[in-house]
């Protein structure tokens, strides 16, 4: 076995270094970009897309779980994953990344939050005085209490897999114990719901939501919780009564990605979308009602400027 | 005495009942007591699951692969080569019939590899333009089922095709055209072999449970380490879902033949195979029949999901507008679904009920009259494309294809209609909400995890043993004791709460409406259509309407799942009672029976085997909604399926998770089965 694997080695090296001279070009085999459930997603997918073929390189798109994804990138079927939340995909990322096959390509320059906070006409008609403050919250449990709330004010998390009890635990540190309780919604769908049906209602709402995120349009506004510090959080062994970070967007690829595509691959480290860039691709689908293709190819024709310049 | 209580079951049933109330009352919550809860002992096994799942899938019998992208050599376990193997004849079937229908350049690709399809960017299949396909399916559903099929095959087509949707709708068909009748055989094959041999079927019974039951996200990254992403993943999960049923009809069709059928075959010299293929199976028809619907229906009905594991077309446009709450585009997307597998359904259907022609002597054009007025079509058809793309602007060719998003849309018509809905009764149904919760979820909900272990266990086995004596409260015992011995009871109870509610209600909506319809036949076929439609109307689709009516509470994941779940108990109330033989009916008459006595004593006891068979389902699909429930937002099993897949130990926890699922399904199974059964050999129906 040893020596089998030895010979293999020795037989790889050989292998690589002729090709460490001969080739330069990128394989004729498809870049495979993951196709997720939200617009600037998908537009992106295919904005990245429409760079690689700019530089003669095939690529494919294949619809994927925004969690599961990681372990395929893993295991090099799809090659690189462009969105990576910190909030909500942070956890997939670092665990198959700790398993090996998953590279980190590099960060957005996009800054994120993710954050719960409530809808801004909540704070427009001062349905709780105070607001955005933290602090307010202790007067007003009332106006966001639910039928099967127990008569405390409820807080709509993400679901469990996305911050475990990060926010119980702040309501807790936070002395807001008696007066709030956390719920799990199911998924990104069942927040928008909630957000939708709070409005017709008139009733306020505790939501956890991120930004840039198409909910920006109609107004959401990110409750001010204590400031975070490196190690505030009860994980890290702080007392958790802090809020969230900036966030981070990065972008992931498979290990395979650099030796199979180089040129693609340097492109794309250097790829880095900005808040505005992501929202304008956004637009163009949840505004202007657009194609995701079409708006794709829209934004590499008024952006060309920018994304020419990481081919070079 | 003794002797009397051994015969009526009904005291014995109230004893157990007794015996569980003081149960219930007497041990309360203590961390320690064994009657309250059982010690997590299995607590290392989802551990356990995972180190030899990703033992197996990364590392068992390590083969070197030569990587030529990157040029080195990689380990890679042999089973994943194999099952990557197995990927990519399916992939390969997939892409050809895709090709032919839309064009691309994978089949190709497939023999030349993809620098030579690089270099040479012309070769690519030619995709058909959508009217020759959508006229030979109607010159097929002419010559399959007559003008009223072929005008509903045409003008769903046609929907299909002016909304925009045809090329998502096209890479779906091409996905369920490979699924299906994979699943049909596999099922097939199984169910003659269950037939033959007793040990096979009793084997594969709770196999078909678990395959049924264990939700999809349990398996979904195993199905794409293994088999990797893509529509062939999607295809295989879907097959492993479809299957189970398909071996259940055509088992039964089997069994409900008489033995002068296999005589009479034999009698005229027939071998085995003969026999089977040529008097067993056509006899046995009508349930085989059965089970190619639900094949069909299944396979459309994973649709949504299998877009999360890379199935291409309009699973995963149909999760992007509902991400959007656009619910009316998802609801267009969701009707071309339907329209899919109804299609396929009817054509199938008729397919097989054709007679075969025995007209001698025909001329040629006799003979392939269709083959030519489709050969006419299709040069027609080609030279309109042609045309046409010299007289549309901004060069889209709508005679080839209508492009997605290019096409009609009544998005916004469908949308207002939801909001109407929401309008007009968004408050009188928060009344109700809040009552429902308030007096009755909540305290069901608290009374099943106020419920000590030993409790649970004397009734379920105590029922099980009034049931169908010492053998099933066993098995039922042991299906209850490996959930209870993992760390995930408190959370199954939550699923069993959810799901007795849902199959209560599904159970009385589904016997007394499919009773009310099956009385003529107008309204039965309206009722079954109405089935077919719910079973593979994507049920992410009235999730979000149902979230909003009545928010993220157990409500709406309660009502998200009667939708569903009523589907089998009225569809086998609706057969069972249209399999009451007409001589019973005569003899009841003649009895003098009037309507309510003919279906208290003769209707609902001859169906009750059928009836039973359908609750039993309605379990089933109650449960396999539990994940959909989760994306509502619960805290049950689902929950926590849906959080291993960020999960390190994922794949195990999903499995084991499933499982305890399943073991719910199959404890419930194992009751009503045995009580079908029974009543079946009251009745003489053996």
């Amino acid at each position: 076995m040893q020596f089998k694997n030895t010979l293999i080695a020795g037989a790889a090296g050989i292998l690589l270094s002729v090709a460490g001279v001969a080739k330069a070009a990128d394989s004729t085999k498809p870049i495979v970009i993951p196709i997720h459930n939200w617009s600037s997603q998908v537009v992106m997918a295919h904005v990245i897309g429409g760079i690689f073929e700019s530089m003669g390189n095939n690529v494919e798109y294949v619809p994927a779980d925004s969690q599961a994804v990681y372990e395929s990138i893993r295991n090099g079927d799809v090659t690189i994953s462009h969105e990576v939340w910190q909030s909500s995909f942070g956890g997939s990322f670092y665990n198959a990344m700790a398993k090996g096959g998953l590279i980190d390509a590099g960060t957005h320059s996009a800054q994120t939050l993710e954050e719960m906070g409530v809808p801004t006409w909540v704070i427009d008609e001062n349905l709780c005085p105070g607001l955005p403050n933290w602090e307010a919250l202790k007067n007003c449990k009332d106006v966001f209490t639910t039928v099967d709330s127990g008569g405390k004010g409820r807080w709509l998390e993400g679901p469990q897999s996305w911050h475990g009890t990060l926010m119980e635990e702040r309501i807790a540190a936070l002395g807001l114990g008696d007066d709030y309780m956390v719920k799990f919604a199911g998924g990104a769908s069942s927040l928008w719901a909630e957000l939708a049906a709070a409005k017709k209602e008139g009733r306020a709402t505790i939501v956890f939501n991120w930004t840039p995120n198409f909910t920006d349009a109609e107004g959401f506004t990110f409750i001010e919780f204590p400031e975070y510090t490196a190690g505030c959080r009860v994980v890290d062994g702080g007392d958790g009564s802090c809020g969230s970070p900036k966030g981070w967007l990065k972008k992931a690829a498979s290990y395979k990605f650099p030796k199979s595509h180089p040129a693609a691959y340097t492109t794309y480290s250097k790829i880095s979308f900005s808040t505005s860039q992501i929202g304008s691709m956004a637009a163009l689908v949840d505004t202007d009602g657009m194609d995701h293709k079409d708006a794709a190819a829209k934004w590499l024709a008024d952006n060309e400027a920018t994304w020419v310049a990481w081919t070079k | 005495m003794i002797s009397a209580f051994m015969q009526k079951k009904y005291l014995q049933f109230v004893a157990l009942l007794v015996i569980f109330i003081l149960l219930y009352q007497t041990i309360g919550p203590a961390e320690n007591n064994l009657l309250w809860r059982l010690p997590p002992l299995i607590q290392a096994f989802p551990l356990w699951i995972n180190d030899s799942i990703s033992y197996m899938m990364f590392e068992w019998w390590p083969i070197d692969i030569y990587d030529p992208d990157i040029e080195e050599y990689e380990e890679s376990p042999l089973v994943r080569e194999f099952t990557r193997l197995v990927s990519g004849l399916i992939l390969f079937l997939i892409e050809l019939i895709r090709e032919i229908m839309l064009g691309g350049a994978k089949t190709i690709v497939t023999f030349a590899g993809w620098d030579w399809a690089t270099a040479n960017p012309w070769a690519k299949m030619p995709g058909l333009p959508w009217t020759v396909i959508a006229g030979g399916a109607t010159i097929l559903g002419y010559t399959l089922g007559g003008r009223g099929l072929a005008l509903f095959v045409g003008l769903s087509m046609t929907y299909i095709s002016v909304f925009g949707q045809w090329e998502p709708a096209m890479q779906t068909l091409s996905f369920v055209l490979v699924a299906a009748p994979v699943s049909v055989f596999i099922g097939l094959v199984f169910g003659i072999w269950a037939f033959r041999s007793k040990t096979v079927e009793t084997v594969l019974n709770p196999l078909l449970n678990m395959a049924q039951i264990i939700p999809h996200f349990s398996y979904l990254i195993p199905v794409m380490v293994f088999f990797g992403i893509g529509d062939h993943a999607g295809a295989i999960a879907t097959v492993i879902f479809a299957t189970p049923p398909m071996v259940r009809l055509t088992l039964l069709g089997l069994k409900k033949l008489g033995p002068e059928v296999a005589e009479s075959g034999m009698m005229s010299g027939c071998n085995n195979w003969q026999l089977l293929t040529k008097v067993l199976v056509p006899t046995a028809r009508r349930d085989i029949l059965i089970g190619v619907n639900q094949v069909i229906m299944q396979c459309l009905a994973m649709v949504v999901l299998a877009s999360l594991i890379g199935a291409k077309g309009l699973g995963i446009d149909l999760l992007i507008a509902l991400n959007r709450l656009d619910i009316g585009a998802a609801t267009e997307i969701g009707i071309c679904i339907v329209l899919i597998a109804i299609i396929l359904d009817r054509m199938s259907l008729a397919w097989a009920n054709k007679q075969t022609d025995y007209f001698p002597d025909q001329s040629f054009s006799g003979r392939h009259k269709y083959s030519l007025i489709f050969a006419v079509l299709f040069v027609v058809a080609l030279g309109l494309a042609f045309v046409g793309q010299f007289i549309f602007p901004e060069g889209f060719n709508y005679l080839y294809i209508v492009p997605h998003n290019k096409g009609i849309s009544i998005a916004i018509f469908l949308q207002s209609g939801v909001d109407w809905i929401w309008d007009t009764y968004f408050f009188a149904l928060k009344g109700f909400n809040e009552w429902l919760i308030i007096s009755f979820l909540m305290p069901v909900k608290a009374a099943y995890l106020g419920m000590p272990v030993i409790a649970t266990f004397t009734l379920m086995m105590g029922v099980g043993l009034i049931v169908g004596g010492i053998r099933v409260a066993l098995t039922v015992g042991g299906f209850l004791l490996f959930i209870a011995l993992t760390k995930w009871w408190d959370r199954a109870l939550i699923t069993a709460y959810l799901m007795s509610v849902s199959v209560l209600v599904s159970g009385i909506i589904g016997i007394t409406l499919g009773t009310l319809c099956a009385q003529n036949a107008k309204s039965t076929r309206f009722i079954l259509t109405y089935c077919d439609t719910f079973q593979t109307f994507p049920s992410f689709i009235y999730l979000i309407p149902v979230m909003m009516l009545f928010g993220i509470t157990d409500t709406a994941v309660v009502i998200a799942i009667i939708v569903y779940a009523s589907i089998p108990a009225l569809r086998y109330t609706v057969e069972g009672l249209l399999s009451v033989p007409d001589t019973l009916q005569d003899a009841g008459t003649m009895a003098g029976v009037n309507r309510v006595q003919r279906w208290l004593s003769i209707e609902l006891p001859m169906s009750f085997p059928h009836i039973a068979l359908g609750l039993n389902q309605t379990v089933v699909f109650a449960l396999s909604m539990v994940i959909i429930g989760a994306m509502i937002g619960t805290d049950d099993l689902g929950q926590l399926i849906l959080g291993s897949l960020s999960d390190r130990n994922g794949v195990g926890n999903g499995l084991i998770l499933g499982i305890c699922v399943a073991c719910i399904g199959l404890a419930i199974d194992q009751i009503l089965r045995t009580w079908a059964n029974q009543r079946k050999q009251a009745l003489g129906l053996n």
